[in-house]
């Protein structure tokens, strides 16, 4: 059974909303406290990075399945600014400077699966993946 | 002891002792519990978790008001886990980091080195120390055919890295001059216009002071590039002179002329190159004077001239308690 769902960044207290349906889908699934504080956070993170820079976008969550494991996809998607230099927003200690959070490196460490897909000007697709362990 | 694992198990053990007795050995062994757990890199909210499942096997009417508090502090710790992460991968890259300006410092060496040349009647030394790992400071000599020494001493504002590469190509456009140009004055120039049109708008500028030394009538010519002023010894009357000349650094107007003076070597005579960070050689909080420089040099020279630079060098290093705070290059040529 394949669960689709989604929440609409266009505020900061959505951020709240996407965390709380995160965590009920990862809960649902079978994830341990940790697994659904990481996942929890890693939302956090990507519904941030829409709310602060392209003002709106969407957080979607599948149920995904391979060989007798399950998992929790995560997208955030918008259609803001871009990301001009992806390879320097990966970089570690780039976005963490100023002390504004995990960063998109921190979103990859808390998750087991990451990738960006970016077009300046057009927007940004992030996909996540967190298994059960 | 024996030996910890990080598991849930000896966890709960420690915790179990520590509770009914509060002593100072299981919590020794937390410690030690905490350090091999960031040997393995478990992270804060791992050990968090390991607590509130140990707490809840201990006490299994663990009331819920606890329970969430613990859940809450699980969720707090979650972002200095990710730092601490960052931390190590940061620490990881600077160890990577090091090793290559480390392999850079011995290729510049390779790249810079210049032959310190034995001639006859005269007794040359020279040392170069950088303060860091890559040297901003450079010295060259050459001869030719003629009887001719020319030597070069240079030192680029700045330090390090880009330092070092400027240098590279200082080296490279004076082993590209032919023998027929030997004139100071003209070698400045040259220099001048290939730094210039090389490190424009780099705010990288480099001194320079050039010297050509005919060996067998003792005559020598020089000119300099906004370069520390070197100093001459006239044994004869046993007093130093300075040897300076006007002449702005390199690389700042491209349309520059170097002013040429001259001097002739007798017997016993000596000069002495530098750069600023012999003469800018801090103690405590004061630059050292100039004639305490002179001192310095007056104690070692009577010794052979290798032996003589080094042994200034290390009574400068021993002074600054052995932290040079810039790159050290000082040349004695004794006739």
């Amino acid at each position: 059974m394949i669960t689709k769902s989604s929440v609409q960044i266009n505020k900061e207290w959505d951020i709240v909303g996407a965390r709380q349906m995160g965590r009920e889908l990862a809960k649902d699934l079978g994830f341990g406290t940790v697994d659904q504080a990481r996942i929890a956070t890693a939302i956090s993170e990507l519904a941030r990075n829409i709310y602060l820079y392209a003002k709106k976008g969407k957080i979607a969550y599948e149920t995904v399945e391979k060989m007798n494991q399950k998992g929790l996809k995560i997208i955030a998607s918008d259609q803001g600014p871009g990301i001009n230099d992806l390879s320097k927003v990966m970089e570690d200690g780039f976005s963490t400077s100023g002390g504004l959070g995990a960063g998109l490196p921190g979103v990859k460490r808390l998750m087991d699966y990451f990738d960006v897909v970016s077009e300046p000007g057009k927007g940004t697709t992030i996909t996540t993946i967190k298994w059960v362990r | 002891m024996e030996p910890y694992k990080f598991d849930v198990n000896n966890y709960r053990n420690l915790l179990k002792k520590y509770i009914a007795s509060q002593d100072e050995k299981s919590l020794y062994q937390a410690e030690q519990f905490s350090k091999l757990s960031m040997q393995h890199n478990i992270s804060p909210e791992e050990i968090i978790n390991v607590h509130i499942q140990a707490l809840k096997e201990l006490y299994p009417d663990l009331p819920t008001e606890i329970d969430s508090s613990m859940n809450f502090l699980l969720e707090t710790m979650i972002s200095y886990g990710l730092a601490y992460q960052e931390f190590q991968s940061l620490r990881e890259k600077q160890g990577e980091l090091e090793s290559e300006i480390s392999i850079a410092a011995n290729m510049q060496q390779t790249l810079l080195s210049t032959t310190k040349p034995d001639i006859e009647g005269m007794d040359i030394g020279a040392i170069s120390v950088p303060s860091h790992q890559m040297n901003g400071d450079y010295y060259y000599f050459v001869t030719d055919e003629s009887n001719n020494l020319g030597i070069a001493i240079a030192d680029v504002i700045g330090k390090g890295i880009p330092a070092a590469l400027a240098m590279s190509m200082i080296k490279y456009s004076l082993d590209s001059f032919p023998d027929t140009m030997r004139s100071p004055s003209v070698i400045l120039e040259h220099l001048n216009r290939v730094v210039g049109q090389n490190v424009a708008n780099t705010s990288m500028f480099i001194t320079m002071f050039y010297a050509l030394f005919n060996y067998k009538t003792g005559y020598l010519q020089y000119s300099s590039a906004g370069h520390e002023p070197g100093f001459y010894y006239c044994a004869a009357k046993d007093q130093f002179f300075e040897i300076k000349t006007k002449g702005l650094v390199l690389g700042v107007s491209c349309q520059v002329t170097y002013e040429q003076l001259d001097i002739t070597m007798e017997q016993g005579d000596m000069v002495v190159l530098l750069t600023d960070g012999v003469t800018e050689c801090r103690i405590g909080e004061r630059f050292i004077e100039t004639e305490e420089v002179l001192e310095v040099i007056r104690q070692y020279m009577h010794l052979p001239a290798q032996e003589a630079v080094e042994s200034v060098y290390r009574h400068f290093e021993r002074l600054q308690d052995f932290q040079l705070r810039d790159d050290f290059t000082l040349i004695f040529l004794k006739k």
